[in-house]
């Protein structure tokens, strides 16, 4: 018992997040009559934030270093669109080599910056900053300050389309696409055998067990909630192939992060990067492949982008580095580093888009939109530093005893 | 009968779990340089603290008397209102500020409201300077002088605010013997001609000798007395008997001693560079031995250069330059980084375990298992019920005080915070473990926990380095001390033969040589 609840403690602000989210998505539901969670918006949603998940996941990698952010990763995804443009619809290559080889480059580009942020030890912030310019430029160079399309069908079917019917004729329960029903069911149930067969695992080999009843509980809350998402998306035209994209990328990182030593030296050199290294963390190294990972994924992003633009623009991407780094923090990534989760990282990214979608199907004026997400990232990060520091409201006037606390302390 | 300046009645002062300070009186009187001497730990810089208003009014009980009045000091700027001054032993200049801005920081010289006036910052730069004897233009940055000169600086900085008592904290400890003669003519210099009053703590104690007019000597956070220095010049011997004369009752654990003939570790001809000046050596030409089951202390002062020594000899964790053979079990060893040494069973517990030692922001758990995540994991991948395993299993046999091992450390006090980085080290299964200063801000009780850890280890045939600046300690814990100074070892004891005295006359003879007293 006490276990669980130093875990909820520890985890609070994610939860936190998740009841903010469940409630934003019921308020819009209500303010939109309906038009929230209607099938083709519940696509639409995927397709609109399906990059934005992909970057926010590399960028909390990068924060979790130690509070190292990216800037250039909007100026990456319009690079590598421009090349893929390029190659494919210019040059005329075949599409699946073309994205390979855009991949490639931004493996190419993370190499760059990381070599400079890790081994020459230049901050993040200058690097990356550097790198927004000369990547935008390199975009207006390669495209000669033009917008290329349209994209072939064989490139745009990795992110815009959809995954066929397998069984067009049987409508079960009256969705438009049984396939996907089933592939949502087929995913709860793996979901619950995962959970179960590991519980009898710990059981066998004698460690220390959960409650059955908390067990009994998740199963019971995120089995009709993965089904009732692809219920509703059976209702449209079935699972959009960018959800597969986002889908391997949020479970292998979730995996690296929370399951593998490499994840846990990450957190580990985020927290304290002296002790780290005085306890075998190869730091350097591991800073370097964050950000190669960073621009991987940055070159993903823009894969997806382009083929949603069904355009290699010069002005793509503009601001995704705010979008990403936004998610990351509104998800409870520390902006010191070392804390922080990718399941968090989905919320927060998710609590933007549901704001954006929501704002726009009201109607409401994009200028106002903005002062709406700015305050929102303020509030939500503002309220997690006063939960922390338990810091009186009238900061001013108890700032110098507090600082006087602080000496004493550590006298 | 000179005029008392300050007196502090009965200071008390607790942190939690800590008396840092029982009862102190001091009375210092207009005019004189008055030492405060004790080991590390005694309570000198709480005393400063309390002094200075650091520890404001409240805190602690007692009464100080400035000039009379009882003081009630919120901060450092109700201190210096009144003319007390303290200059930190890391020196406090902005390096990017010229000399002139920083000797008038906080303290700035205004025409009108706001609005620096820099002819009369710069003239009266000049001015404190010359009391001074820096020979240098105001307009200078500060990084562009020694470190001696911006000593100096401080000292000027601090006429400039109309000091009345100046407190000096270890004012020569990084300086040479020329220059550290430098400052303490300088403050007796300005005791004759401007009568000024000063405190000054130093572990040199043949600085003492040579400049102060009485000596109070603390010991464990009580005064134990105050020597008068005026007339005739007190032996060293007197002070050190002073310091450290106290009854060693049973504060550290027996073990059964079974040293084994065969050595662990030898170290030959050990030198290590400054990390950033690499032509500086740190640590100079050291050589010694650690036999299986034993306890090797390592004794300096602060600055003697025994952490870069443990570093460096840990996969070269410190700086870049190293010289020197490092063999276990007789054979060399190429340790080039910390992983290495991992692997190769040695274990640094480190001095500074918020800094280096721990990532507060985790889990118990994960701070355990950090360095040998090889232990719980299978081709990088974690196996987290083994790893809770092995975490409760440490968490229990080291009696961390924790509901769980998922609580994070920065929740935990310093004692068990203590434990958690012993237990991420034994945990990595050394067979050497280097502690640097392994009991440093932990309470008395949590100490004896953790010396009866060392010994089962060493009981177990695992031999450690026990590297300390508290003599008590080393004299209780180690089979065999070595005297560390400047960088060289410079004397080697069984641990019967030594005592107290003769180790801290062995540093003073040592260090002769830095200032002809």
């Amino acid at each position: 018992m006490t276990s669980l609840r130093t875990t909820f403690r520890n985890n609070l602000k994610q939860y936190m997040m998740l009841i903010a989210l469940i409630a934003l998505v019921f308020a819009f539901q209500f303010l939109t009559k309906g038009v929230l969670l209607k099938p083709m918006n519940v696509s639409n949603l995927i397709f609109q934030n399906a990059y934005v998940v992909i970057l926010a996941v590399g960028m909390l990698l990068c924060i979790l270093t130690g509070g190292n952010i990216d800037l250039s990763v909007g100026s990456v995804v319009a690079l590598v669109g421009a090349c893929a443009g390029t190659f494919i619809i210019t040059w005329g290559w075949n599409p699946h080599l073309s994205i390979l080889l855009c991949l490639a480059i931004g493996i190419l580009i993370g190499a760059w910056q990381g070599f400079w942020i890790a081994y020459m030890r230049i901050p993040a912030f200058i690097v990356s900053l550097s790198g927004m310019l000369v990547f935008r430029g390199l975009t207006l160079i390669v495209l000669n300050g033009l917008t290329l399309a349209p994209f072939p069908p064989a490139y745009l079917g990795y992110s815009t389309g959809f995954v066929a019917d397998l069984f067009p004729e049987l409508g079960l329960f009256g969705v438009r696409n049984t396939t996907s029903l089933l592939v949502g069911i087929l995913i709860a149930v793996i979901f619950c055998i995962t959970q179960v067969t590991g519980y009898l695992g710990r059981k066998n080999k004698g460690y220390t067990l959960e409650k059955v009843w908390t067990l009994v509980l998740k199963m019971a809350l995120i089995s009709p909630a993965v089904i009732w998402l692809f219920y509703i998306l059976a209702s449209y035209r079935g699972i959009p192939m960018v959800l597969i994209i986002v889908g391997i990328v949020l479970l292998v990182y979730s995996y690296l992060t929370s399951h593998t030593v490499m994840g846990r030296h990450l957190y580990a050199l985020g927290g304290n990067e002296k002790a780290a290294r005085l306890s075998g963390v190869k730091t350097k190294r591991l800073l370097f492949l964050a950000y190669v990972n960073m621009a991987f994924l940055a070159a993903v992003a823009g894969i997806v982008f382009a083929a949603r633009l069904n355009s290699a623009s010069p002005q793509a991407g503009q601001n995704f580095e705010l979008d990403a780094i936004g998610s990351c923090f509104l998800g409870g990534a520390s902006a010191y580093g070392g804390v922080g989760t990718v399941g968090g990282t989905l919320i927060g990214a998710l609590f933007m888009g549901v704001l954006n979608n929501g704002m726009s199907i009201m109607g409401i004026s994009s200028n106002v939109q903005q002062v709406v997400k700015g305050l929102v990232l303020l509030a939500a990060v503002a309220f997690d530093a006063v939960s922390k520091n338990k810091l009186p409201f009238n900061l001013p006037r108890f700032g110098k005893r507090s600082m006087e606390g602080k000496q004493t302390l550590e006298s | 009968m000179a005029k008392k300046l300050l007196e502090m009645r009965s200071i008390t002062k607790e942190f939690p779990g800590v008396k840092a300070l029982d009862n102190v009186n001091i009375t210092v009187d207009e005019g004189e340089i008055h030492a405060v001497v004790g080991e590390n730990g005694a309570g000198k810089t709480t005393l400063m603290h309390v002094l200075s208003g650091v520890h404001p009014y409240g805190s602690y009980s007692g009464d100080v008397f400035f000039d009379g009045q009882l003081c009630r000091y919120q901060g450092i700027k109700d201190s210096e209102r009144d003319g007390i001054v303290i200059i930190h032993q890391e020196l406090a200049l902005v390096p990017y500020l010229s000399i002139g801005e920083n000797m008038f920081l906080g303290n700035e010289q205004m025409k009108g409201r706001g609005v620096i006036d820099w002819h009369k910052t710069y003239q009266r730069a000049e001015e404190y300077l010359r009391i001074v004897g820096l020979n240098e233009d105001p307009r200078m940055l500060v990084k562009d002088i020694s470190v001696s000169k911006q000593q100096l600086l401080e000292i000027a900085k601090a006429l400039a605010k109309n000091v009345r008592l100046l407190i000096l904290d270890e004012p020569t400890s990084s300086l040479n013997e020329a220059d550290s003669r430098n400052v303490l003519d300088l403050l007796l210099r300005l005791k004759q001609e401007q009568g000024m009053t000063s405190i000054i703590i130093s572990h040199k104690l043949n600085e003492i000798s040579y400049c102060a007019d009485r000596i109070t000597i603390l010991r464990d956070g009580s005064t134990v007395e105050t020597l008068d220095n005026t007339s005739d010049e007190i032996p060293e011997e007197r002070i050190v008997k002073g310091m450290v004369g106290r009854e060693m009752t049973e504060r550290y654990p027996s073990r059964s001693r079974k040293i084994q003939q065969d050595v662990a570790l030898e170290v030959k001809g050990f030198t290590v560079y400054h990390e950033l000046f690499t032509d500086r050596k740190v640590v100079d030409d050291v050589s010694f031995k650690v036999h299986k089951g034993e306890v090797v202390g390592i004794y300096g002062l602060i600055g003697a250069g025994r952490t870069e020594l443990a570093m460096s000899i840990f996969g070269q964790a410190y700086g870049t330059k190293t010289a020197g053979t490092i063999l276990k079990d007789g054979c060399p060893l190429e340790l080039n980084s910390v992983p290495d040494a991992i692997r190769a069973k040695f274990a640094y517990v480190t001095e500074d375990r918020k800094g280096s030692g721990l990532i507060l922001s985790n889990t118990i758990m994960h701070n355990i298992t950090l360095p040998r995540m090889d232990f719980v994991s299978n081709k990088g991948r974690i196996d987290k019920d083994l790893e809770k395993k092995m975490a409760d299993h440490y968490r229990e046999s080291l009696d961390i005080k924790a509901p769980t091992v998922e609580q994070l450390v920065e929740n935990l006090s310093g004692g068990n915070q203590q434990k958690v980085l012993l237990g991420k080290w034994i945990f990595s299964q050394p067979e050497i473990l280097i502690l640097d200063e392994p009991t440093r801000g932990v309470d008395v009780g949590a100490k004896y926990e953790i010396y009866q850890i060392i010994n089962e280890l060493v009981e177990e045939g695992k031999s450690a380095l026990f590297i300390s600046s508290e003599l008590t300690e080393i004299l209780g814990m180690c089979d065999r001390i070595y005297v560390m100074n400047r960088g060289r070892l410079i004397a080697e004891f069984p641990a019967q033969e030594a005592t107290q005295e003769i180790i801290m006359n062995c540093i003073m003879q040592d260090s002769k040589g830095e200032i002809g007293a």
